[in-house]
């Protein structure tokens, strides 16, 4: 029984553009579906009918819904998607260059690296706009170069040194923020516990137009890879073999994740586990070929986050929690049941 | 006729030790040259070399009349393919997707794999014996099994040269066979090119019509199988004693471990 089970989940056809596209026109419909939903649910009534109404322009214009729908929860979803569609293509692409499943921003500790760099440029006092989001870069960058170094052992990588260099470099990075924060004056402090928590609240409109181009077109370049991170998952040597340029691709993946993970975490702190959870579903689901699973698991990052803080915001209400609370609750167990159950097969070179 | 693939007095070193020196090797068109030695004594590097992976410090590789080093990646893996010990299947694509990894070179960056790719794949498949593998997961299949679908996406790549690190190692004797007499089948039927390593010094003198025998990283012997495994010449590059006779049935040399 159990042999034929995983045939079926292996019978998978030949991908075709025209598959491609298909998918993610139905995932982005799901996407626009939990959007609209999460619209209407929070602490204050909002009816599917006003939603409706704003959209086609029949709302009032005193209705509070109107404020609340645009100036509040609108770009509290765009953000959560925008971030659970990066931090989800960020996990696929460490994923595959590190040829290790359990790779994630968060666990290799770029996160805390990321945020470390913008920890300093709130001391330096850099501006939001440029400054922090560079130091975040910057940060996330010297991360990915130290568990690179640290963790590898000349041709493979091998699966628990990198993983335990990046919880290792996670908690060096967290003592050092937990210090910043200790020594630094009140005024400071607030917006520093903002990053260890990940929290989507601050959301404007203004990080925003930053955010999404920059996204868009990091998803864009990445899946131009996409073929080369295909056969980069079953070695380097063999991926040479196969005519694939191994440094450049790793080199620009790298680079184009850095770039994207500071970007993030500079507006929303660090949120783990969306780089591990939803690849890994996408994967189960429509199998490992990277033309697919970028588009399909980036989209699913965004209904990820959108869905989980939703939940942040209603499941104490009127009080919230930081999104990264639900994410670690879901992800946390998600992340041991995979390790315990395909850990020797991954660890096997 | 030019050969294929040249290698003029290749010098190559990790460190400061050389791994090999002098080497000067041809593989013609169509031939299945067999390369043996003791562990350590530079095979695999050999082979790496062969295919651009490695760099040589001295000497040059020439492909088809070009230098190797002249040629990016994809334009030495639609030539050359190779079918290494190394290969680790982190994710599970099927053993379609992974023949037809074989045609990445000759694809447009954003180009997907058409009815052409697909039946050349297929194509492959059958040559290898491996078509009822296709919807299978990489990861399910038997050591015999993986082996032939790595030889089909070398096969997919439609290259003049197909170079295999010890292709047999974990078979057992049946498969071992199989493989060389795969081998055998290519190079006759499609022209293809065939370096193999192999600690199978049986299998090589028998598929093999040259043979190359290192000893510490330089060329010890190389000829017919009747001019390379002598006596005298395996327990010097071996040491190890053994009798050398000949197969009953092929009249190749055959060894026996005394």
């Amino acid at each position: 029984m159990l042999q034929s089970r995983e045939d079926l989940y292996s019978l998978r056809p030949i991908i075709t553009l025209k598959k491609v596209v298909l998918l993610s026109s139905i995932m982005s419909c799901v996407l626009l579906m939990v959007m609209v939903l999460s619209l209407i649910v929070g602490t204050a009534e909002i009816s599917l009918k006003q939603v409706l109404g704003l959209i086609q322009g029949t709302l009032s214009m005193e209705d509070p819904a109107r404020l609340i729908i645009l100036k509040i929860r609108l770009p509290r979803i765009i953000l959560a998607g925008l971030v659970g569609f990066a931090l989800s293509l960020g996990g696929v692409v460490f994923q595959a260059i590190l040829r290790n499943p359990l790779a994630d921003p968060f666990i290799l500790g770029v996160s805390s690296g990321s945020a470390f760099g913008a920890v300093l440029g709130i001391i330096f006092g850099f501006g939001f706009k440029l400054g922090i989001p560079v130091m975040a870069f910057a940060g996330a960058l010297f991360t990915i170069w130290l568990v690179m170094t640290l963790g590898s052992r000349q041709m493979g990588m091998e699966s628990s040194t990198i993983l335990l260099t990046g919880v290792i470099i996670n908690a060096f990075f967290t003592a050092i923020i937990m210090f910043f924060i200790s020594t630094s004056s009140d005024s400071r402090l607030h917006t520093m516990l903002f990053w260890l928590y990940g929290d989507l609240s601050q959301s404007q409109y203004g990080q925003l137009v930053i955010i999404a181009p920059m996204v868009l077109m990091a998803s864009l370049v990445l899946f131009g890879l996409a073929k080369d991170l295909n056969i980069l998952t079953s070695g380097e040597e063999n991926a040479l073999q196969l005519g694939v340029e191994v440094e450049r691709t790793k080199k620009l993946g790298l680079l184009i994740i850095s770039l994207i993970m500071g970007l993030i975490v500079a507006f929303s702190g660090l949120i783990g586990f969306v780089g591990l959870i939803v690849p890994h579903l996408s994967r189960m689901a429509f199998g490992a070929d990277h033309r697919q699973l970028i588009p399909i698991a980036s989209i699913g990052g965004a209904i990820f986050l959108i869905s989980a803080d939703t939940l942040a915001r209603t499941v104490i209400s009127p009080s919230e929690l930081p999104v990264g609370v639900i994410t670690a609750f879901l992800g946390a167990p998600f992340f041991i049941i995979l390790l315990k159950k395909k850990g020797s097969q991954w660890s096997r070179s | 006729m030019e050969p294929v693939l040249t290698l003029k007095h290749i010098g190559f070193r990790y460190e400061l030790a050389w791994v090999l020196r002098s080497i000067d090797i041809q593989v013609h068109a169509g031939e299945i040259l067999g390369i043996l030695g003791p562990n350590g004594s530079g095979k695999s590097t050999l082979l790496n070399i062969m295919d651009g992976v490695l760099t040589p410090q001295e000497g040059e590789v020439r492909l088809n009349g070009h230098n190797l080093h002249d040629l990016n990646r994809s334009a030495i893996a639609k030539k050359v393919a190779m079918v290494s010990q190394e290969n680790h299947f982190r994710f599970s694509f099927s053993t379609l997707e992974v023949v037809l990894m074989g045609r990445f070179p000759h694809l447009g960056r954003l180009q997907f794999e058409g009815k052409k790719d697909l039946d050349i794949a297929r194509d492959a498949l059958s040559a290898t014996h491996a078509e009822d593998l296709a919807q299978r997961s990489i990861h399910e299949l038997s050591g015999g099994e993986r082996q032939r679908v790595l030889l089909a996406r070398a096969l997919a790549q439609e290259p003049l040269v197909i170079l295999l690190d010890e292709p047999t190692s974990f078979l057992d004797l049946k498969f071992k066979r199989e493989i060389f007499r795969l081998i055998a089948a290519l190079s006759e039927e499609r022209g293809v090119s065939v370096v193999v390593v192999s600690h199978d010094i049986d299998l090589l003198s028998q598929y093999c019509r040259h043979l190359v025998m290192l000893k510490q990283g330089s060329i010890f012997a190389e000829g017919k199988p009747e001019e390379v495994i002598t006596t005298s010449n395996i327990e010097t590059v071996y040491e190890c004693p053994v009798m050398v006779d000949q197969n009953p049935v092929s009249g190749k040399p055959r060894i026996n471990v005394v």
